[in-house]
């Protein structure tokens, strides 16, 4: 399944990244060529193969509905580049 | 006195407890060894001051009989791991200027042991390479490196080089497809890589969720068990964190391996594997039979396809992971004023993010997308149980298997086959991915030098939770192959 320029300027805007015009072609061929690579996978039948998500295959763990964290207000803003009246800042949204 | 920073770790702990030299002496005597040593660029972030601060905390604990297990010992720290109120980079632009404010849990252990954190280790970019060189902060160099300049392998390229050039006593790593094992066959020091959920994933920044294990590296192997000790545990803060007992490592490596079954892949021998390697191989194989130990070959049919299994999985997990990178609740934020909040991430993302890591996003998106993700994700997904029970099978006729780390030697920064085709880098990692797919515990240990003078380093993979008999099997190797560390 070889991939086009069209698709590559889609995956870039879906991953949030931009690939200048001209790096399109180059980025294109480099993916076609881990797609072919990984295409070997293909030689071997899996229609009755059970997918395997995770290793230790194992129920997740309940807890008491409770606050475990938390009162952290100053420790979660303290990274944020932009924050205004104790919130995360961003650019005006106004569609 | 001779050099305290050569001492393993067990030998430095030991020494501390006699009171022949106190933890400030030995973490000064590394600090001078880090300052002496800049130019292999393992640290991205040294912390002196705090480290004896530390230090002088650990003495007074010595000199009052409290001292814990760890008490006093120097460490370095892959910049992997959340340190509390200690930048944490990821080697990564985008997360250049993040001081957690909180501390990961594997972290937490070994400073509830009672040791001293020296700095932050460099590593690639996300942990996202195979020799050091897509870190933000520029490659670190081996310290076997003579007229060239090598790379110490990766992701933990940083962790493994510091180990050799002894700028820590020991040191942690993180390993995703091989990102422990590979950097300490390439530098001659010890690492392991536990069974998937043996150490908690809390506060180490993630690459690929169901992958990722943290695993410590070491002088040696007696010291990788001390430290797996600490950092191994069950943790409530990591859904994928296994609530097992936890046995003392060290207690398996006076063992014998009188009649244990010896694995050796058969495809791990493909056509054209390096002779030295080989021969190394059969070496090993050989210094463990004389022991007792019973060698077989065994079968992992679907060895071939677990690197490109891999190189869709591990592109997956990481686009979502990081995600959350987006410059608005820490981390790199582009000067974007005014503008859409779309072309904000997309500017912040574009100028963060280094070029492999940009790679990987897109090729993880690309293979979860809508129309695509059958052909690749699933599939990947489906040849991963195959590759999963491979080992299943092959652990019902023996008890550990023996493999090299790594088809080759350590090869200079800036090679231009590796750099021109990434699909060259990621075949380094040909004997260690299957590794993190089946979730396995493995051990990288050095067992001699090539003919161009650098170290190769043997494999040896437990069951799962059976990280014992890989310490115990370890012991013997180590003590037969007499390796000589930098």
């Amino acid at each position: 399944m070889a991939i086009d320029n069209e698709t590559v300027r889609r995956i870039a805007f879906l991953s949030r990244l931009r690939v200048e015009s001209d790096k399109i072609d180059a980025t294109k061929e480099e993916f076609n060529k881990i797609l072919t690579w990984i295409e070997e996978l293909n030689e071997i039948n899996t229609d009755d193969v059970e997918p395997l998500i995770a290793v230790n295959d194992m129920p997740l763990r309940m807890r008491e509905d409770e606050v475990t964290a938390g009162h952290c207000k100053d420790a979660v803003l303290k990274n944020a580049p932009a924050t205004e009246y104790d919130y995360f800042a961003v650019p005006k949204v106004v569609e | 006195m001779s050099d305290i920073t050569k001492l393993t770790a067990a030998e430095a702990l030991d020494g501390l407890k006699k009171k022949e030299f106190t933890s400030v002496e030995l973490t000064e005597a590394y600090l001078h060894n880090m300052e002496n040593g800049r130019k292999y660029n393992a640290y991205i972030t040294e912390c002196g001051e705090k480290a004896l601060e530390q230090a002088r905390e650990a003495d007074k604990r010595y000199a009052n009989g409290t001292a814990r297990s760890l008490e006093g010992l120097p460490l370095g720290i892959k910049d992997l791991f959340c340190t509390k109120d200690i930048r944490t980079t990821a080697a990564s632009h985008i997360l250049d200027n993040f001081i957690p404010p909180y501390e990961s849990t594997v972290t937490q252990h070994l400073l509830d042991d009672g040791a001293v954190f020296l700095g932050k280790l460099n590593l690639d970019e996300f942990a996202m390479g195979g020799s050091n060189e897509t870190s933000y902060f520029g490659p670190v160099i081996n310290p076997w490196s003579k007229d060239k300049d090598l790379v110490p392998g990766g992701s933990s390229g940083g962790s493994a080089a510091a180990v050799a050039a002894h700028l820590c006593a020991a040191s942690t790593g993180t390993d995703t497809g091989g990102s422990i094992r590979e950097p300490a066959a390439f530098c001659g020091v010890t690492g392991i890589k536990p069974t998937y959920g043996r150490c908690s994933r809390y506060g180490i920044v993630a690459f690929a969720s169901s992958l990722d294990q943290a695993g410590p590296i070491a002088q040696d192997v007696r010291d990788c068990a001390l430290l797996l000790n600490s950092m191994a545990g069950f943790d409530d803060k990591d859904s994928t964190s296994c609530n097992l007992p936890v046995p003392d490592y060290t207690s398996f490596l006076a063992e014998d391996i009188k009649g244990l079954v010896i694995g050796l892949p058969k495809e791990y021998r493909p056509e054209g594997l390096n002779a030295e390697v080989a021969a190394y191989w059969d070496k090993a194989a050989e210094m463990l039979k004389a022991r007792g130990a019973i060698i077989k070959e065994i079968s992992l049919p679907h060895t071939k396809y677990a690197l490109a299994t891999y190189y869709v999985l591990a592109p997956a997990e990481a686009s979502s992971n990081l995600a959350r990178y987006d410059g608005i609740r820490y981390g790199y934020r582009a000067d974007a004023k005014g503008e859409h909040l779309d072309e904000l991430y997309i500017r912040s993302r574009t100028e963060g993010f280094g070029k492999e890591v940009k790679r990987r996003i897109m090729i993880g998106t690309y293979v979860l997308s809508a129309g695509y993700y059958d052909a690749y994700y699933l599939k990947a997904q489906k040849m991963r149980r195959l590759i999963y029970n491979d080992f299943m099978e092959a652990f019902k006729q023996c008890d550990i298997i023996l493999t090299p780390t790594s088809p080759i030697t350590a090869f200079p920064i800036g090679d231009e086959s590796m750099l021109q085709n990434p699909i060259n880098m990621y075949l380094n990692d040909v004997f260690t991915v299957s590794i993190n797919l089946a979730g396995l515990p493995a051990m990288s240990l050095p067992i001699g030098l090539a003919q161009n003078g650098l170290p190769l380093g043997m494999q040896l993979i437990g069951k799962p939770f059976d990280e014992g008999t890989i310490f115990n099997v370890a012991a013997k190797l180590e003590a037969d192959a007499k390796f000589e560390r930098k």
